[in-house]
């Protein structure tokens, strides 16, 4: 069987999300091509080459698919499905839009938020906010999976494949009009190797910022959020870390003032080593935490900055 | 202009999902079950529109057992014209659902599908991509703000790091993100209002969808639990305690 992978990247760059991807497919077949859509994306097409076990790499360039357009995407993936025997795409928001999408087309049923490969066949994924693990099994000609970043180990890199360019598809009722990215020097937030995390303790977007955001760069880690705090304007909705929001499973996470609703631990309770800072003793947060502190953030965060140094 | 908002009834957002001790799946007798909250969204902007005059008629479906007529009444309590229910007393997968949606908009006439995003069960997230390409409709996913007009829609779509601006052609499909509105508590004059507007009775045979399911399930587990740890002291034996005992500063 032969695995299509759909990279995660922009023009420039290739997500690492991309390398947990393709460790999937590779537990599934050892015929894995990726698919790079893009305008201009021969450098993230380039980096994709260099994964480790990757057959052969698709470049699939037009205006639409660069700009992440769902319907171009979509169409493109569909002119290379009768090649494969499954396509696998990460479960980023961008590869949530368009990956239902192909299942639809092939008449497939979908199989969403892979964290275990069991057989070519036969996956694991997270239901009711991770609170329980399904495994399921398909019959599908062409199955379509997104897979969990997090769940995955990055496939290294070595390898030599060649790049083939095919043209992309272009969407006829939907058009991008602009967006705003949030332009930050810190480390991508499903990517960091530490984020530290605010919760509705903080009581306002200012304090947010001046106690979550100085120790994060401190510690060179990326800013995560509760749903209540960003329900409550603190911090903006791409912070959200949850079964709402983005799943992280860095080597430490640091949630400060944040109780532990069952929505947040679906999206941290993966990483390694987790800090809760909290003046409730009786939290939930203090029950998947290895390292609990019963303190009020107010004291305990310049302390903690004091004590790093 | 006619919307179409799909609601669906699941477990209550509070309430913790256990698994039944023979892993068949989840436990859900005598469980309190609400309207998924993403569909609670897709309501209340579906009002929002009729309210503004955008909307001429808010059209609530669901598809589940008997009991998601309750889930219907509070959609219609909250400004929602008339309902149908499409019952089926088994789990339907989202590309049965996605089918019998596709079949519901085209017999009604449908100008927009506003959906949530995801239902928080099954967590698939894909029911309205898949009927928006089943109806060959544009789609905006994870929207935090709707503006319509002049037979389009222009949509702010929460994206991987920021956010997107689309603009689609009508007929389309629009699925709920978080932050697109707060939905309102239905007062009791409207819940008693609501208790007398009409809601159709379907069977998923009427519309000529096979809804057997694709995927075999063959057993809900638990996640392995995580234990709590330690509790530390102060700031100074916690990074202590990360320097060496953990290693990961």
């Amino acid at each position: 069987m032969a695995v299509l992978v759909v990279a995660d990247n922009d023009n420039a760059h290739l997500r690492d999300t991309t390398h947990k991807t393709v460790t999937a497919a590779l537990a599934m077949s050892g015929d894995v091509d990726v698919l790079v859509l893009g305008q201009g994306a021969d450098a993230a097409a380039a980096a994709a080459a260099k994964i480790d076990g990757v057959r052969k790499v698709i470049l699939a360039e037009s205006a639409d698919v660069g700009h992440g357009i769902a319907e171009a995407i979509c169409d493109t993936i569909i002119g290379l499905a009768g090649g494969y025997d499954a396509v696998l795409v990460p479960a980023t928001s961008a590869g949530k839009n368009f990956a239902p999408r192909v299942a639809a087309k092939l008449d497939a049923s979908p199989i969403s938020d892979v964290i275990e490969v069991v057989s070519a066949d036969t996956f694991v994924r997270p239901i009711y906010a991770g609170n329980a693990l399904e495994t399921v099994q398909t019959a599908d000609k062409t199955k379509v999976l997104t897979v969990r970043p997090t769940a995955f180990k990055a496939a290294g890199e070595g390898g030599s494949a060649s790049v083939e360019k095919v043209a992309a598809a272009s969407a006829a009722k939907s058009r991008f009009q602009s967006e705003e990215m949030v332009k930050s020097d810190r480390p991508e937030l499903t990517a960091a190797k530490i984020v530290v995390s605010g919760g509705r303790a903080m009581g306002s977007a200012d304090e947010f910022q001046k106690v979550i955001e100085p120790l994060a760069d401190k510690l060179g880690a990326a800013v995560g959020a509760s749903r209540a705090a960003v329900d409550a304007g603190y911090a903006p909705n791409d912070y959200q870390v949850g079964q709402t929001g983005k799943v992280v499973a860095p080597a430490l996470y640091i949630a400060i003032g944040i109780s532990g609703a069952i929505q947040h631990l679906a999206g941290m309770k993966d990483s390694k080593v987790i800090v809760a800072i909290n003046k409730d003793a009786d939290a939930p947060i203090f029950q998947v935490a290895d390292y609990g502190l019963v303190a009020d953030y107010k004291a305990a965060v310049p302390e903690l900055m004091a004590a790093l140094g | 202009m006619k919307v179409l908002v799909p609601v669906k009834r699941v477990i209550d957002y509070n309430v913790k999902a256990r698994v039944k001790p023979d892993q068949s799946g989840v436990d859900l007798a005598n469980v309190k079950m609400s309207m998924n909250p993403f569909c609670e969204i897709a309501v209340e902007e579906a009002v929002r529109l009729k309210e503004k005059g955008v909307a001429t008629e808010v059209v609530i479906v669901s598809i589940g057992p008997a009991q998601a007529q309750e889930t219907i009444r509070t959609a219609l309590a909250m400004g929602g014209d008339r309902g149908i229910l499409i019952q089926s007393d088994t789990d339907v997968e989202p590309l049965a659902v996605a089918k019998l949606l596709a079949a519901v908009a085209k017999d009604e006439g449908a100008d927009v599908v506003l959906m949530g995003k995801q239902a928080i069960d099954g967590d698939n997230n894909a029911v309205g991509q898949m009927l928006s390409t089943l109806l060959d409709w544009p789609q905006a996913t994870f929207a935090s703000k709707v503006e319509i007009g002049g037979g389009k829609a222009v949509v702010t779509r929460e994206v991987d790091g920021g956010l997107q601006v689309l603009e689609v052609d009508l007929p389309a499909v629009i699925t709920a993100d978080l932050r697109l509105n707060e939905p309102r508590y239905a007062s009791l004059p409207n819940i008693m209002k609501a208790k007398k507007k009409e809601i159709a009775t379907k069977a998923t045979g009427d519309y000529g969808v096979d809804v057997a399911p694709r995927l075999k399930v063959l057993k809900v587990a638990e996640p392995a639990k995580r234990s709590a740890g330690v509790k530390v002291e102060n700031a100074a034996e916690l990074v202590a305690k990360l320097k060496t005992e953990a290693g990961v500063l």
